[in-house]
């Protein structure tokens, strides 16, 4: 029998970005909150020794262990879905602070276009831009309501930039810290872009630039450059992640606490309110339920529309009706790019995971699509994250994959390759949509999610047209020789592409369409809330966090209003 | 010694030494071959840069290979993926098929972070590992494959064949055109890669990376603590590396 706990006001099932945010301010408007955290408990102290590649990025030390849960992958829906047995695609989080604590910490605004995108889209290309198989949708807010909320994540981060960028939507206040160091890798990029036309500036980012106090009064310091960002936790404490800033800010009031080991796996309801979630303590295997006047669900993404549907929760996306909001517009990102074979030696080992500079002159709406087959488009990027020796093996297309060609040619271009990259945007499709697996389960014996997902015509042909705006631009950076991917295949979940996962739980101001509304309360159950980047009605060209941040301060003031007049907040 | 290398080619020296007969116990052989092959463009190497991964190391040993044997063909297919060559030791220098074996042994080997609940079934390359095997069970089998298709294929072990027949084994796994029961050539071949590659580059603490051969023909300087004061330098910075040792005195 499950043991009962004593009611909280606000339950959060998970503990990372969202999790913190949610904690932070509801704990600040005296809510007490509860954190139940299915992994560990960890802090900057045990990222003394994270400069391990070995063990952070190649056997993820800090991420989900798929022995214990999953997801199930097939293309389409004719092809049997069988288990991610290992990491890939991309990389799950678990522990405090979830991602967020092995982010790379580069951190845009989503434009002004991809809030209202179906009608900005239609008003300029006509209705049948693209065809009615993609399920464009507007997401109910602008950015301009968008945009406080965005500020307050910003400074919460003590986020380091320029506000150079013509293609952004209009920002209240500054930047809280000044850009990263200009290297002279993002100096070449900086030369060609403006060369041809384009207007480059420092990426955004949360490796800060100096030592910063954020209006909670976390601190946080200066990056170091040491080049372990992606994958690893920050030692200096200089990254800006959920254990450093939100968690003990909401710890300081003395109204939060987590439960760490604590896997929940059911979201409790009677008639049309939720009363708390039911959890599995992984270390005793006993069961308990929390009771709670509000639950949020602030999981990865794929977890959040995980426990709606076990919990049968709003109504699962059939794609042969088009019926159901759970599930639809899952959607991913693309990865168009070239890489570049120099001279010279370069200092490609140093560097931070936000360290780089992007032109948006391809992204969004930024230019015409009057006469292209696709719409959105790509940020593009040089990033020098500090590239390390097992991952770092680039080779040109005439040199096999091992012996003595590749051994000499791999360490040659260890120091003399760069790459320039698109972060593409990612459309709904009918066909790609989360359900629950009726074969598989994990370790607790509840189903695991199946992913079901190909890139699409539109995919194809936004990524063909990036790449060779990435060639255009490595070849003017001065690379001896260019390479330009090739043509965008099947979606594949063996090799590493992107953590930027959306969709499945997406956000609206119509029940038809979407699962929550624009204050991520469920539509079907007022004192449910729901957030993560599965709000996303459709993915961007950029990194997703400031966004998927920026909506979990918008639902803590939901929620703070809902525990005022209660009933649906629109 | 540095100046036997010319005139030996290395299949000769691998003869010379024992290592292709298979007939060597212990680390001794590694240790031997780690001289032999760093120090071409310094001094000769010290009794002590011998000690450090030779003879001596009794922290060395074999910790899922059974068969001696088995570990030697693992070997000599590692130096195939990651020969020794004028810019340095291959991947029995740096140590790597100790690396492989022990992280068999281990984590790694037992698939403990992976999904590995049933049903099995083949699966679409899109779809990756769908193996019933585990790493350790993968590589032991691949490793027996290599040897029996020498076997059938010059009469010998394949630690007795010329590098190139070698080389013609591993693409043929590499192409999928050899016969493994529950996964394929190709992704055992895929992994022996990896492991290779992982083995020359990862921290000398898992055993591979001797003396940190591998960062320095790379020139990535590992644990450093902070390039602030050179990150914006024109100039490639040469950095003496430094292992994760160094954080524990």
């Amino acid at each position: 029998m499950a043991k009962t706990l004593d009611k909280v006001d606000v339950v959060t099932v998970g503990v990372g970005w969202t999790g913190g945010i949610i904690a932070a301010e509801c704990a600040k408007a005296g809510m007490k909150v509860r954190g139940l955290e299915r992994g560990k408990e960890r802090s900057t102290a045990d990222f003394a020794m994270i400069h391990d590649e070995y063990r952070y990025a190649q056997r993820y030390e800090l991420m989900q262990d798929l022995s214990k849960e999953t997801v199930t992958f097939r293309n389409h829906r004719k092809m049997r879905a069988l288990p991610m047995r290992q990491m890939g695609s991309f990389l799950l989080g678990e522990g405090l602070g979830g991602s967020g604590t092995h982010w790379n910490g580069m951190t845009y605004r989503f434009l002004p276009y991809d809030f209202e995108i179906k009608s900005e889209t239609e008003k300029k290309y006509g209705k049948n831009k693209l065809s009615s198989d993609y399920l464009l949708q507007d997401w109910g807010v602008t950015y301009d309501e968008m945009e406080p909320y965005f500020d307050t994540f910003e400074k919460t981060l003590g986020l380091s930039g320029e506000d150079t960028n013509p293609f952004w939507g209009k920002r209240s206040s500054d930047f809280p810290t000044p850009p990263l160091k200009k290297t002279p890798i993002l100096k070449k990029f900086e030369t060609a872009t403006k060369d041809l036309g384009f207007h480059p500036y420092m990426v955004p980012s949360a490796n800060l630039s100096e030592a910063y106090e954020n209006p909670d009064g976390s601190k946080l310091n200066a990056c170091q450059y040491c080049g372990f960002c992606e994958r690893f936790g920050c030692e200096y404490g200089a990254k800006a992640s959920p254990e450093v800033t939100v968690v003990p800010a909401a710890m300081k009031t003395g109204n939060y606490d987590v439960t760490f080991n604590a896997n929940v796996v059911e979201v409790l309801k009677q008639g049309d309110k939720t009363t708390g979630v039911r959890y599995i303590d992984t270390i005793t295997g006993e069961e308990f339920i929390q009771p709670a006047d509000v639950v949020v669900l602030t999981s990865y993404m794929l977890n959040n529309a995980k426990l709606l549907m076990v919990s049968d929760i709003g109504e699962q996306y059939d794609p042969d009706t088009g019926k159901g909001t759970l599930g639809k517009n899952y959607c991913y990102q693309l990865g168009p790019g070239s890489i570049g074979f120099f001279d010279e030696q370069m200092n490609t080992f140093m560097g931070a995971g936000a360290l780089g500079m992007t032109i948006d002159d391809f992204n969004g709406d930024s230019f015409d699509h009057a006469n292209l087959d696709f719409i959105h488009g790509s940020s593009i990027s040089i990033v020098q994250g500090g590239n390390r020796p097992i991952g770092s093996n680039p080779i040109s297309e005439d040199i096999p994959l091992w012996g003595a060609e590749f051994k000499k040619a791999s360490i040659e271009n260890y120091t003399r390759t760069l790459s320039v990259f698109g972060q593409g945007a990612s459309m709904p499709h009918k066909e790609n949509f989360l359900s629950l697996d009726s074969t598989y389960k994990d370790k607790y014996g509840v189903p695991l999610m199946q992913l079901t997902y190909n890139f699409t015509e539109q995919d194809r042909n936004l990524h063909k047209f990036i790449t060779q705006k990435t060639v255009d631009i490595m070849e003017n950076m001065g690379a001896k020789k260019t390479l330009g991917g090739g043509p965008l295949g099947d979606y594949d979940i063996v090799p590493y592409q992107s953590t930027h996962n959306t969709g499945g739980t997406t956000m609206g101001n119509d029940p038809n369409t979407s699962v929550v509304n624009t204050y991520m309360q469920h539509w079907d159950m007022e004192n449910l809330f729901v957030v993560s980047a599965g709000n996303f009605a459709h993915n961007s060209g950029y990194n997703p966090t400031a966004t998927v941040g920026a909506l979990a301060y918008r639902t803590a003031e939901g929620i703070q209003k809902y525990r005022k007049q209660g009933g649906s907040l629109v | 010694m540095a100046d036997s290398k010319k005139g030996v080619s290395r299949r000769d020296f691998l003869k010379t030494s024992g290592i292709a007969a298979g007939t060597l116990v212990g680390g001794g052989i590694i240790g031997g071959l780690v001289g032999y092959n760093v120090k071409k463009d310094g001094p000769a190497t010290t009794t002590e840069d011998s000690h450090a991964a030779g003879d001596t190391n009794v922290n060395r040993g074999l910790m899922f290979f059974q068969n001696r044997h088995d570990f030697d063909v693992l070997s000599q297919a590692t130096e195939r993926i990651f020969p020794e060559d004028d810019l340095g030791p291959g991947a029995i220098g740096l140590g790597v098929p100790f690396f492989i074996d022990n992280q068999l042994a281990g984590n790694y080997g037992s698939n403990s972070k992976e999904y590995m609940q049933g049903p099995f079934f083949p699966g679409a390359p899109t779809q990756g590992y769908q193996s019933i095997l585990t790493r350790s069970e993968i590589f032991l089998q691949g490793v027996h494959v290599m040897e029996s298709e020498a076997k059938s294929r010059f009469d010998k072990s394949f630690t007795d064949i010329e590098p190139e027949q070698m080389d013609e084994i591993l693409t043929d796994l590499q192409k999928d055109e050899i016969e493994m029961r529950g996964v394929t050539a190709g992704f055992f071949f895929k992994l022996l890669r990896s492991a290779t590659i992982e083995g020359a580059y990862s921290d000398p603490l898992y055993n591979g990376n001797v003396n940190m051969e591998g960062w320095k023909m790379k020139g990535f300087p590992g644990h450093q603590m902070s390039y602030l004061n050179v990150i914006e330098e024109e100039k490639f910075q040469k950095i003496e590396p430094k292992s994760l040792s160094s954080m524990q005195h």
